[in-house]
């Protein structure tokens, strides 16, 4: 963006609507929007808090092991559909019905099956991100150099070679791709996992702050929840950026 | 002269015992229906080049494919030094028109993947891959990635590889065909330079009638789709004293034009 012939950082439209948030929280029109520095105020008590270290401890297990499930899942799924025509056809419209249909409604519905507790938020972490993993990580075996394959065969790899030495690598612009979506996904799967089932980490705390009107705490939580999902999503990015030379060779 | 063979399609050729490689009524007909290839007997002499030319779709890279059990035959058997194979085997290395290189490893490995996928120890493939690197000429480039490299180098990090497996057999498709005229004449003449060192039975296919009188000993035309063996020729040019001089050769001229009669009434 530039102004007035200026290079403007994209940091400054974030800053831009801070204190535009500021000025709307200062005019004291609603309690739903305290002032920005408030907020900012409250995010800074919050941090230290055992509280909040409890809630972050709890959410951040359940993401990474359903985080860890989706990809030990998805990655292999994605793979065998896009190079098993049989699996493609018999898992494609499973994989992208359940895509593309909201999963929020399936979660009460765990709840009566696992319980309240880290068992329900993990599998809602894991149905949250591991279908568009898969498609993602299909796309990417099936457009696989093809003439890498060949070569792959024709020097005796074994089909595990194949898969684990060029298949793997072949696909992971995709592959990558596929998990930056997913992370994404999984960061909504574990809050609203927590949300629903109400008792636990992040979700527990949104709870608390919203029903008792604190919204200072409560917008704290949810930029760092924001700054959370766009800090990891953005570190898989570098890494697709870093290995973007893959497109240009194939 | 032209030493011109005729085809050898009635039945006298096979079982002599310099032929590396001997094809026997290969047909090959697609899942589509498309019948690419036609009753294809010939033999490939030990030590030679033997080029695979003839109109684009006659089938010559499905030939090669079949040769390096990349592709099944639907009829008809292929032997490697007698022997009859199923499929890829250690006796045979393939040099991919598109290089094949794997972007995400250095020259080294890439050179050296024949012999990774083989569980050659770290250490000796990596010393046999440099020896090869040299050999091509990229000596420096061992940690360079493909995408560094020229089109030219990098069909000289395929042709490593596949002198790194120490394969008898060297199974080129249309290996130059990507590269600029320029790079593609001075990887003709390494090339030829390197088979002098190597000693290898080549089989190679190109579409390039220059191309393939100037590094053949023996040339076999193919026909137009479903191919089959129009001719054998085989140029005779002496490349033993000067690599320039047999684009210059009288004989180079006429086996380019003798072929070129014969291939334009497959040309619609």
């Amino acid at each position: 963006m530039t102004v007035l012939g200026y290079r403007i950082p994209m940091m400054f439209s974030l800053l831009a609507w801070f204190v535009v948030w500021e000025i709307v929280g200062q005019l004291d029109l609603t309690i739903l929007i305290p002032p920005f520095s408030g907020v900012i105020a409250a995010g800074i008590t919050m941090l230290p808090s055992q509280k909040f270290h409890d809630a972050i401890t709890i959410t951040m297990t359940a993401f990474l092991a359903g985080m860890g499930l989706s990809l030990l899942v998805g990655i292999p799924l994605g793979i065998l559909m896009g190079r098993v025509k049989a699996i493609g056809q018999l898992m494609g419209m499973w994989v992208n019905i359940f895509e593309s249909s909201p999963l929020t409604a399936v979660i009460p519905v765990l709840m009566a099956l696992l319980g309240f507790g880290q068992a329900t938020i993990i599998t809602t972490v894991f149905l949250f991100s591991v279908w568009v993993i898969a498609l993602d990580v299909q796309v990417g075996a099936k457009h696989a150099n093809a003439s890498l394959l060949e070569m792959g065969r024709s020097f005796g790899a074994s089909r595990f070679a194949l898969y684990t030495k060029i298949l793997f690598f072949a696909a992971l612009p995709e592959i990558l791709a596929g998990v930056r979506l997913g992370l994404i996904r999984g960061v909504k799967g574990v809050v609203i996992g927590q949300l629903l089932v109400a008792i636990v980490g992040v979700g527990e705390l949104f709870e608390l702050y919203s029903r008792n009107f604190l919204m200072e705490e409560f917008w704290a939580l949810v930029i760092m929840v924001f700054a959370f999902a766009f800090a990891i999503s953005e570190t898989v990015a570098y890494v697709e950026r870093r290995i973007e030379y893959y497109a240009s060779t194939r | 002269m032209l030493n011109t063979v005729l085809s050898a399609r009635n039945g006298q050729a096979s079982g002599t015992p310099e032929a590396a490689v001997q094809v026997e009524g290969i047909g090959k007909r697609y899942p589509g229906g498309v019948e690419a290839l036609k009753d294809v007997t010939l033999d490939f002499p030990a030590g030679e080049l033997t080029t695979l030319l003839g109109p684009s779709g006659c089938g010559k890279t499905t030939l090669l494919k079949i040769i390096a059990g990349l592709l099944d035959p639907s009829k008809g058997q292929i032997r490697v030094k007698g022997k009859q194979v199923h499929g890829p085997g250690p006796d045979r290395a393939f040099v991919f028109q598109d290089f094949a290189l794997m972007p995400w490893a250095t020259v080294l490995r890439n050179v050296a993947f024949g012999l990774e996928l083989r569980g050659v120890a770290k250490a000796e493939r990596e010393a046999t891959a440099r020896k090869y690197i040299t050999e091509v000429g990229l000596t420096g480039f061992e940690q360079s990635y493909p995408h560094e490299l020229s089109g030219g180098m990098r069909q000289r990090v395929g042709v490593a590889r596949a002198l790194a497996v120490d394969a008898d057999i060297l199974l080129m498709d249309e290996p130059f065909a990507s590269i600029d005229e320029q790079t593609r004449r001075k990887l003709q003449e390494d090339l030829l330079q390197l088979l002098q060192i190597e000693k290898k039975t080549v089989i190679f296919v190109t579409h390039s009638i220059e191309e393939a009188v100037y590094v053949s000993d023996q040339i076999v035309l193919l026909s137009r789709r479903p191919g089959t063996v129009s001719r054998i020729i085989r140029p005779n040019l002496d490349h033993s004293t000067d690599l320039e001089a047999a684009r210059r050769d009288k004989a180079y001229l006429d086996c380019v034009d003798e072929i070129w009669q014969t291939l334009k009434q497959y040309l619609v």
